[in-house]
């Protein structure tokens, strides 16, 4: 499983980057790995509010559909619509293939989430 | 939960266990979607020693699996696999099973692993004349080696002569590397294939075997997962979706398999009053036109009405669609008709297409 450094990680198994105002959203090689070959990414509508914990999107396997929560509060600027046509790229790349980007209502609140060495202890100990 | 000879095995593979009619098999090895194509293109090996197999014996057991059983297997010639629902009397279905016959008076009858008690418990609640039944599920484990390249295959590991196995028959006593066996062409992902029975501690012995034989052609081990996307895309109903307690075989589409010209059978009396007032309902084949997943349970919907319900509902990977199998009004079957399916609160279109989805090209 791979875990890459300068992300924040969720207890969901969603990553987050921030990039100046900006936060990329996306599932975790441990989430991709777990669900299986996804074959349908649902997105979110540009110009939704969310808080924390809310529902970002979908992603289907073959066998189910698992909601993706966003990690942070703010608003959906940004979908990544190459999913819909290639949802395996979740699989191929999770690290690069981020689902949304939200404008933070709050970027400070991003340093509650996991850092890289803190996930990677958690799903160890999840396992 | 339960274990097969082969759990080990699995672990050893990768594959990644989930619960399943209350064993614990392998959904997956390497991924669903690589399991499936293997098996449609070269051959996938699957454990289905979960599967339950009952013996009946005696001088009434013809008459009497004709009493429990809505096909006919009155005149069906030894070495034969047929298969047949089987009923309670409103017609809903106990369970869907293979019937191997021996004689008149011995039969090998395959069913499914979550009903095999269930199964076993309506057949000798029912027993009648000189007939004995004998569950005898935990005496043996099960293999489904399927795909174009199965026969090659097993040729390799058998001096019988495979080509000479002809579709739904069986030979009931052969050996498959060394170990003593029975093998029927038959098989539940709409691929050509066999399906091969022997003594729980041989297992191992024939798995690996076959796993050797099968390198060169590519034969892959594959998991539940690709079995049920095979058996969606075949349109091959699944006991607890397609049929159930509440879904008869006639709503099911699947009236090939119910005689009702035979004497009485259980079941007989709903199913014939269904046939003559026409079903209510049927299953249906559908496409989705607007992007998503139909999935079991889903609502079905048109103008605004629910007109039925998912029954599966898959990413076919053969066909690289999103397609459903649907319990339907009948007047929304007729193919073409454009209905609504409810994922996620959302009305998402798709039109209602032949089943079944995929059909095995055969070598002319």
């Amino acid at each position: 499983m791979k875990v890459v450094k300068g992300l924040w990680y969720s207890k969901d198994h969603e990553w987050v980057r921030l990039d100046g105002n900006k936060a990329y959203i996306g599932i975790t090689d441990h989430a991709q790995l777990s669900l299986g070959d996804v074959v349908f990414v649902e997105l979110p509508e540009m110009g939704t509010v969310l808080q924390a914990d809310d529902v970002l999107g979908v992603v289907e396997s073959v066998k189910a559909a698992s909601d993706v929560y966003t990690p942070i509060s703010g608003t959906v600027v940004e979908v990544n619509e190459e999913l819909s046509a290639h949802p395996e790229k979740l699989n191929e790349d999770p690290y690069e293939s981020w689902i949304a980007v939200l404008e933070p209502d709050d970027p400070s609140k991003i340093e509650e989430l996991m850092d890289d060495a803190e996930y990677e202890k958690f799903c160890a100990e999840e396992a | 939960m339960k274990r097969t000879p082969l759990y080990e095995k699995h672990r050893e593979l990768g594959g990644k266990m989930i619960a399943f009619g209350g064993w614990e098999l392998p959904v997956q090895y390497t991924g669903i979607l690589e399991e499936h194509r293997q098996v449609r293109t070269a051959a996938g090996l699957f454990d289905v020693s979960h599967m339950g197999e009952i013996l009946v014996r005696g001088k009434d057991s013809e008459r009497f699996l004709q009493k429990m059983l809505t096909n006919n297997i009155s005149g069906v010639k030894d070495h034969r696999v047929v298969y047949s629902p089987m009923c309670y009397p409103d017609g809903g279905v106990v369970d869907d099973l293979l019937v191997y016959k021996y004689s008149d008076r011995e039969y090998f009858v395959v069913v499914n692993a979550g009903n095999t008690d269930k199964s076993f418990d309506w057949l000798r609640q029912n027993l009648e004349g000189e007939t004995t039944i004998e569950n005898v599920s935990s005496n043996y484990a099960q293999l489904a080696l399927q795909g174009p390249k199965s026969g090659q295959i097993l040729q390799k590991c058998t001096d019988f002569p495979i080509e000479e196995i002809q579709f739904f028959h069986f030979i009931p006593d052969t050996e498959i590397c060394g170990k003593k066996a029975i093998v029927s062409k038959t098989g539940y992902t709409g691929e050509e294939g066999f399906e091969i029975y022997m003594k729980v501690e041989d297992a191992t012995v024939v798995w690996d075997g076959l796993m050797l034989a099968g390198r060169e052609e590519g034969l892959v081990p594959a998991g539940l997962g690709a079995r049920d996307t095979l058996r969606f895309e075949a349109a091959l109903p699944l006991y607890g979706q397609e049929i159930s307690e509440d879904i008869s075989p006639l709503e099911a589409g699947l009236e090939k398999f119910v005689k009702l010209g035979k004497e009485d059978f259980i079941g007989k009396d709903a199913l014939l009053q269904q046939q003559n007032q026409g079903v209510k309902r049927k299953l249906t084949g559908f496409e989705m036109l607007d992007r998503g997943v139909p999935r079991s349970h889903y609502e079905v919907h048109a103008n605004g009405k629910k007109i039925g319900f998912v029954t599966s509902g898959s990413f076919s990977p053969s066909l690289n669609k999103n397609l459903g199998l649907a319990l339907l009004d009948v007047d929304y079957q007729k193919e073409g008709t454009t209905i609504d399916i409810i994922i996620r609160n959302k009305v998402l279109k798709a039109k209602t297409v032949k089943i079944p989805f995929y059909t095995k090209k055969y070598k002319a």
